[in-house]
């Protein structure tokens, strides 16, 4: 450090790249050729969707008791995997919204990939509470359509009907705000990609990116936009997950009817989704080669989130065992302890084990730094988020007021076909979006290439 | 009037012109020929051009392609001449009689358009009270059972009946005529006119006519024992209803029992802690329903139960001045010793009841009875029951005969020897050597099946003529209420056709009655106006009380030949479900389905264990909600067979149970491999002795409809308190729930229980919500039924319905679940689907067991929470029993209502929680959040047969002409549950509209409330306050289920109050 400018904070973009670098690097997937592990990975994810598609058409066709609910557990893995599909699809608004305002400019390595991560997770989220109804083919009735039928209109008192809205307004937000920031990008491969030599990538990125000029107004008019998207989207961050947790709180069954319910569920949202993000980054900036970009710096900072927000989700176990104790009332007592000794105790132990002592780890900077203790912990977390889900809804539900009624679930090969099915889905969507969008925001990234005085220097 | 007014045809008239003079000229008009119109010169001018004709035919063609897309119509068709007592849409109920051989009912059948779709009970008839169990209301199935006999057979082949009239009548004659061996075998007869048929037939053939009787549920030692006390063939008439205490040694009285729907009639009565509670004593190896009502159970084995009668027939000798029996000591000294005591003290207010098959062991009974001066109180030998007549003997003998070669031509009604006979290979054997064998079956049975060389089937009872006199002096009738829908011919017609009596059957009947009316000095002047009021009331009551025949039998000579049942480690005592009966009626998938109501196991027989003996002998307690249970075999009298192990508390340490009536296999689809047949393991009893049982190392997945046990120390769902208490306080064990309310003194009505975090839940003594009341709700605590969170529905008008269930009247018999499921058409989903815990019921009947381990236990033994509650989860060795029938409880803060996203269940005006079927999407929301768990939803396509649901009997042409057409059949995907049968609201809201009155109280029954056989459930209006329900609203015993949750039902439960002294478990 011979130099006299001080080092204010550590570069958030590695290795003394130029501009031009920037936009190399991370067109370099698009414009160049899939690699075998791409095929491999993006072929079984495409059986897992196609067998989960399948096994959603079987359910359709023969009806909702192909799964494993009964008489008494009404919901399972549906909800189960609705509830952390949405949760994972926290982490993109949180991250592009709600850091954009905090001006965390760390949050651009990731940020589109994140979001991409939420369209897709919620789009696989969105698959659950439709394809969980007896009658799917009547699922528009749930929206306040005018109609024919006489005087029949939606239930606003109902949780389900908030869902309608928070999830599709969530997803179209998200949409919006994603897409918008991908126009300037899809413009630099537009004009990267020569009208003779690549004709269809031209034509495909012209029509993608809407004509983007790059001119000053345009891009002062994007700034503008992207602003007020995120000042739309932050609420969402903590409205999205509120809702989903009502469909619980505001019921009568011992375990679902908690006030703690919406902080607790944003949280562990945040939580999982971070996690989610870790799995997919440690994956994408070795396979892509960002290690300059989505540095140590970023997956130490996500880990930082991670153990947060995990020890908020902590806290609020702690609380709701506390606060079941605390109320008196049998049937609250009986339902925490039946989660902890009950038949289903290994789900429970599961669901602590991974969210409350697993991310306390990273109190240790070294295992922060991790990658590869990250990966395995990212990946951790989302099995206990999974199992946080599943205790809450089914350990619920199986023994709830009259003993009569308890009974043991067992979910079918169907419910698990359709969970792998999302998993597929999933990384089908991401893979494709990996080779065909930049997965970082060429633009954005530009910003922050010179955060310290020396790097102007040259 | 002008008289130049004129009239004409038409303006040609008027005009007068000459074409129209013309052709009135002609005669025959010419017609308007094709030519004609062609030829016409202004075709071209038509205003009709090439283009529009074309447009005019593109829009044809398009209409009506459009119109063909239409939704295929379905036509009712309206009657051409409507009959004059059938108003479509309206039902009729016609009263009639059933009897199986086991049961008797009088009852009302309902019908639809022509179509019997229901049974309930008769209340004209005196003997039964009006009370139908779940076998007697389900038979209605029967009717529309696709495994029925389509027409007459011959070896298996289709004939008709010209042949085998000519066939059998030549066979028939030709043994006549050479003094051969013509035996009738059948059930029990209670129709006069059938004996008299059997015994025209019988003068026909000569005197190698013999009718013997075989029942498969045999009372043959009650009723040797009876002829020897009394000279009387038949049973006593037991009169609950008078009875302070009841001793019963192993008999279900109130439900396997002949008579046994009417015997819980009378029951119930004596089961209201206001005017009179009796006490009743069980002693049984299995736990049976009767004795899960028992105030005192003691579990005893098989080959202990004869001492045990003995040391009671000794002990109330002692205190009455008889003389005594040696033998019986028994290790229940105690409890026996309370027993005879309280016999003594409640003389000729007693019963004292075995199910025992052994005349020496009846004897002894009838001979405590007659000590404790019962005959003519409570036992009625007066006038004594017929249902039962078949003497064990009598068949060993007929089997013998055969064997021997001795039988010419055996005709067999009513019953299935080859199924239910315990030595059926012999019969089988035997009826390979009888020339001439007729089967009058409903279908190929087992027996039919087994070498029976015509099948003259029978017709089903609802579509047959026929009489009964199930208790001397008293009569009944059935009647048809549809044609016979097969070509299927009565027995009895058969029987006369043969003896050469041309007559139809009601002729005959008619006839017969000639004579009841001419004996009965009650019956009017007129035959033709009795007969009709007879079969209009169904039942006809002579009025002629006989004598109490006097005591006569040396009853110590008896005792001394009891056959003794072999003790051993293991014992085996098989029993008669509530549900499936002798196994007749197995091919009844309701019946199949109802699950059994001490075990809640459905579509299964299997062996039940004391929960510590399947410990110790290494088989699955099937805990935490297990299903799959050991296989073992059991082995007795050199016969094996192999059923499922199942827990059952209260079973005797050292014995097992095995239900007969399952295992059949030439019922039908339904019945068919359906459990084991435990008949084959009688020895001429049902308390086998001992027996080897051992494990197979096979498991086997049990169709089980309750998978968890006991309350969890959850008191306030089911509340109990014993007699001596309530006699004391009214209240007891009915505590206010009383909820603290931080603004109780402002908000009476609107407290916020969960305001601040500071609700708290606690149970008051009762007083502490009286004190609150007198300081104006100073005190912080208010009932729960006053905290209220919601805006509630305008309930004080019209009508609100609502139910009352006295849990201490409940018995468990489950003909709630059987009338409910066929006034409502509630699905049957099979083995496989209960498996997966799908019943479709819309009422079950909660059994729950107490258990060892409590609240005040762990308190004082120091066991922590989690111990305790996994200790709670074990029922206790000899628990108590409890039954609670669940069904919608019509919340007036319905959760369900709140979360459904298209209002698809609704609350209604009159209390009513409403269920669109509709409208539900299913996405099951109001099943999770309703706290009952009433709530069933349509997992696949239960009904119209294009999912594998078979045996749902809405799923073939026949069976859903059973269907109720005034309740929708659900569709896959949609939630289902109790309407608290609307659709009878409805129709009395009609009735009284158009009458211009208001609907009274009484004429509103649920299917369930019609048949509970001991008034346990009352329907009615709450707001009418001279109603029956208003009054058990007010009753100290009545409450809430889960009261605290704050959801405000309509149905009301009264707790349960045990005859028991107060320290007693």
């Amino acid at each position: 450090m011979s130099s006299h400018e001080a080092w204010i904070r550590e570069p958030l973009v590695l290795g003394d790249k130029s501009y031009h670098d920037i936009s190399n690097d991370i067109a370099k997937p698009i414009e160049g050729k899939a690699n075998k592990q791409w095929w491999i990975v993006f072929t079984i994810s495409v059986i897992a969707m196609l067998w989960g598609l399948g096994c959603i058409m079987y359910t359709i066709g023969v009806g909702i008791g192909t799964w494993g609910l009964n008489k008494t557990v009404e919901w399972a893995w549906d909800i189960t995997n609705f509830v952390w599909w949405v949760g994972i699809g926290h982490a993109g608004t949180l991250i592009s919204a709600v850091l954009l305002l905090f001006r965390q400019k760390w949050r651009m390595a990731i940020n589109r990939s994140a979001e991409a991560m939420t369209i897709f997770a919620v789009v696989c989220a969105a698959l659950f509470p439709g394809i969980h109804m007896g009658r799917i083919w009547m699922a528009y009735w749930v929206l306040p359509l005018p109609n024919q039928l006489g005087s029949l209109w939606v239930n606003f008192n109902s949780p389900l009907l908030w869902d309608v809205f928070a999830i599709s307004t969530y997803f179209s937000v998200s949409l919006v705000f994603w897409y918008i920031g991908l126009i300037p990008d899809f413009a630099t491969i537009r004009d990267r990609a020569a009208r003779a030599a690549k004709p269809i990538s031209h034509a495909v990125y012209s029509i993608m990116s809407f004509g983007w000029s790059g001119n000053a107004r345009a891009w002062h008019r994007f700034e503008e936009i992207s602003l007020v998207l995120a000042g739309l989207a932050t609420p969402l961050v903590l409205s999205v997950h509120t809702i989903v947790s009502m469909d619980f709180a505001t019921s009568v069954i011992p375990g679902w009817h908690t006030t703690i319910f919406p902080p607790y569920f944003v949280a562990g949202a945040i939580f999982s989704g971070f996690a989610m993000v870790q799995t997919l980054m440690l994956v994408m900036r070795k396979v892509v080669n960002l290690e300059e970009y989505i540095t140590i710096n970023h997956i130490e900072l996500m880990n930082k989130v991670i153990m947060l927000t995990g020890s908020i989700v902590g806290v609020a176990y702690i609380t709701e065992l506390f606060m079941s104790w605390y109320s008196g009332v049998e049937y609250e007592q009986y339902a925490f302890l039946n989660r902890a000794s009950g038949p289903y105790w290994w789900a429970y132990w599961a669901m602590m084990t991974c969210n409350v002592i697993s991310p306390q780890v990273f109190w240790s900077k070294k295992l922060r730094r991790n990658i590869t203790f990250t990966f395995i912990l990212s990946i951790v977390v989302n099995i206990g988020m999974w199992f946080e889900r599943f205790v809450i809804i089914v350990t619920s539900l199986h023994r709830d007021y009259l003993p009569s009624s308890w009974i043991m679930f067992y979910p079918s090969w169907v419910d698990i076909g359709i969970f792998v099915g999302t998993l597929g889905i999933f990384f089908t969507f991401f893979l494709l979006y990996a080779r065909t969008f930049p997965v970082l925001p060429i633009a954005e990234v530009k910003s922050i290439l010179k955060s310290t005085g020396s790097q102007y220097k040259k | 009037m002008s008289k130049t007014k004129k009239y004409w045809t038409g303006l040609d008239q008027l005009h007068n012109t000459p074409e129209f003079q013309e052709r009135v000229l002609s005669e025959f008009a010419p017609e308007a020929t094709a030519e004609h119109l062609l030829e016409s010169d202004n075709l071209n001018e038509g205003s009709t051009k090439r283009r529009d004709f074309l447009k005019f035919l593109g829009f044809s063609v398009g209409a009506a392609t459009l119109a063909a897309c239409e939704t295929p119509v379905n036509k009712a068709i309206p009657y051409l001449n409507k009959p004059e007592e059938i108003t479509p849409g309206v039902p009729n109920y016609y009263a009639s009689t059933f009897f199986d051989g086991t049961d008797y009912a009088s009852i009302l059948v309902k019908t639809r358009e022509g179509r019997p779709i229901k049974i309930v009970g008769n209340k004209k008839s005196k003997l039964t009270g009006g009370a139908v169990n779940a076998r007697v209301n389900s038979s209605v199935l029967g009717l529309y059972d696709s495994a029925r006999a389509t027409g007459p057979m011959k070896a298996g082949e289709a004939t008709d009946w010209a042949t085998v009239d000519k066939e059998v009548g030549a066979a028939l004659a030709k043994l006549g005529e050479a003094g051969g061996s013509i035996v009738i075998l059948t059930e029990t007869i209670i129709s006069p006119s059938t004996k008299k048929a059997i015994a025209d037939f019988a003068a026909k053939y000569g005197a190698g006519v013999k009718h013997v009787t075989y029942d498969a549920i045999s009372a043959s030692g009650a009723l040797e024992a009876n002829l020897l006390c009394f000279g009387v063939k038949a049973l006593p008439v037991y009169d609950f209803a008078s009875a302070d205490v009841v001793v019963s040694f192993g008999a279900d009285f109130l439900a396997g029992f002949p008579n046994g729907a009417a015997n819980a009639v009378g029951y119930g009565k004596m089961r209201d802690p206001k005017s009179g509670m009796s006490r009743h004593y069980q002693f049984e190896s299995n736990m049976s329903l009767t004795g899960s009502n028992a105030d005192v159970r003691v579990a005893l084995k098989p080959s202990e139960s004869t001492a045990a009668v003995i040391a009671l027939y000794n002990k109330v000798a002692a205190a009455t001045g008889g003389s005594a029996l040696g033998g019986g000591t028994s290790e229940y000294e105690a409890t026996l010793a309370k027993a005879a005591k309280e016999l003594v003290a409640a003389k000729g207010k007693g019963i004292v009841v075995s199910n025992s098959n052994d005349a020496g062991v009846q004897t002894v009974v009838n001979a405590i009875n007659n000590l404790l001066g019962n005959y003519g109180t409570t036992l009625n030998m007066a006038n004594p029951l017929y249902t039962k007549a078949g003497v064990d003997a009598d068949m060993d003998q007929l089997v013998a005969d055969m064997k021997g070669g001795k039988v010419g031509a055996l005709l067999i009604h009513g019953v299935n020897p080859s199924y239910s006979y315990a030595k059926a290979a012999d019969f089988n054997a035997g009826l390979a050597k009888v020339g001439l064998t007729v089967s009058f079956a409903d279908r190929l049975d087992e027996t039919a099946a087994a070498g029976v060389t015509y099948l003259a089937p029978d017709n089903h009872y609802l579509e047959s003529w026929n009489d009964a006199e199930p208790q001397a002096g008293s009569y009944s009738l059935t009647q048809p209420t549809i044609q016979p829908l097969f070509d299927t011919r009565q027995f009895q017609e058969s029987l006369l056709k043969w003896t050469g009596n041309d007559s139809d059957y009601f002729t005959y009947i008619k006839a017969n009655w000639a004579g009841i009316h001419a004996s009965s000095p009650g019956a009017g002047l007129l035959f033709n106006d009795f007969f009709n009021t007879a079969l209009f009331n169904g039942v006809f009551e002579s009025g002629t009380v006989g004598e109490t025949p006097a005591f006569v039998g040396d009853f110590a000579a008896a005792a001394g030949a009891i056959k003794k049942i072999a003790a051993g480690e293991i014992e085996l005592e098989l029993y008669v479900k509530a549900g499936l009966g002798d196994g007749s009626q197995a091919n009844n998938p309701w019946l199949q389905e109802l699950p059994d109501p001490i075990s809640r196991v459905t579509w299964d027989n299997y062996i039940t264990m004391s929960p510590k003996q399947m410990e110790e002998m290494g088989f699955s307690r099937l805990e935490r909600g297990d299903f799959m249970a050991n296989v073992a075999e059991i082995t007795a009298n050199g016969v094996t067979v192999k059923a499922p192990v199942y827990p059952s508390p209260g079973q005797k340490y050292g014995t097992i149970g095995l239900a007969v009536g399952y295992g059949r296999t030439a019922a039908g689809k339904c019945g068919d491999g359906i459990g084991v047949n435990a008949f084959t393991l009688a020895n001429g009893s049902f308390s086998v002795g001992s027996v080897s049982v051992s494990g197979t190392g096979e498991t086997y997945e049990i169709a089980q409809i309750q998978s968890h046990h006991t309350l969890m120390g959850r008191d306030s769902i089911l509340k109990e308190t014993t007699l001596a208490e309530y006699k004391q306080d009214p209240k007891s064990g009915n505590p206010d729930l009383l909820l603290y309310v931080s603004s109780a003194g402002s908000s009476a009505g609107h407290g916020d229980t969960h305001g601040g975090g500071h609700g708290e839940v606690g149970h008051g003594d009762g007083h502490g919500h009286e004190e609150a009341a007198h300081e104006g709700h100073a005190s912080p605590f208010l009932p729960a039924s006053e905290v209220n969170l919601w805006d509630d529905h305008a309930i004080g008008n019209g009508h609100r319905w609502g139910m009352a269930i006295d849990l201490n009247k409940c018995i468990g018999c489950g003909a709630c679940v059987t009338g409910c499921g066929s006034e409502n058409n509630v699905p049957v989903v099979g083995k496989e689907e209960v498996r997966r815990g799908r019943d479709m019921h819309w009422l079950r009947i909660d059994r729950y067991y107490s258990s060892d381990m409590n609240a005040e236990r762990a308190e004082a033994e120091g066991i922590g929470a989690i111990e305790k509650f996994t200790l709670m989860e074990a029922a206790a060795e000899t628990p108590q029993v409890a039954y609670q029938p669940v069904m919608c409880q019509h919340c007036n803060h319905a959760p369900c209502e709140t979360v459904c996203p298209v209002a698809a269940t609704t609350h209604s005006n009159e209390g009513l929680n409403m269920m669109t079927y509709n409208r539900c999407i299913g996405t099951r929301y109001c099943a999770n959040n309703c706290p009952y768990k009433v709530r069933r939803f349509n997992w696949f396509q239960y009904h119209n047969g294009s999912q594998d649901f078979s045996k749902n009997p809405a799923n073939d042409d026949l069976g859903r002409m059973v269907l109720n057409p005034d309740v929708v059949v659900r569709d896959r995907g949609v939630m289902e549950k109790c309407s608290f049968c609307v659709q009878g609201i409805q129709a009395a809201k009609l009735k009284a509209k158009k009458a211009g009155r208001k609907v009274d109280d009484a004429e509103v029954q649920s299917a369930c409330a019609e048949a509970c056989p001991t008034n346990a459930i009352v329907f009615g209006d709450l707001n009418d306050k001279a109603s029956w329900i208003a009054a058990k609203a007010k009753d100290e015993r009545s409450y809430h289920l889960l009261e605290e949750v704050g959801v405000q039902p309509n149905v009301l439960y009264m707790t349960k109050v045990r005859n028991v002294e107060v320290n007693e478990a």
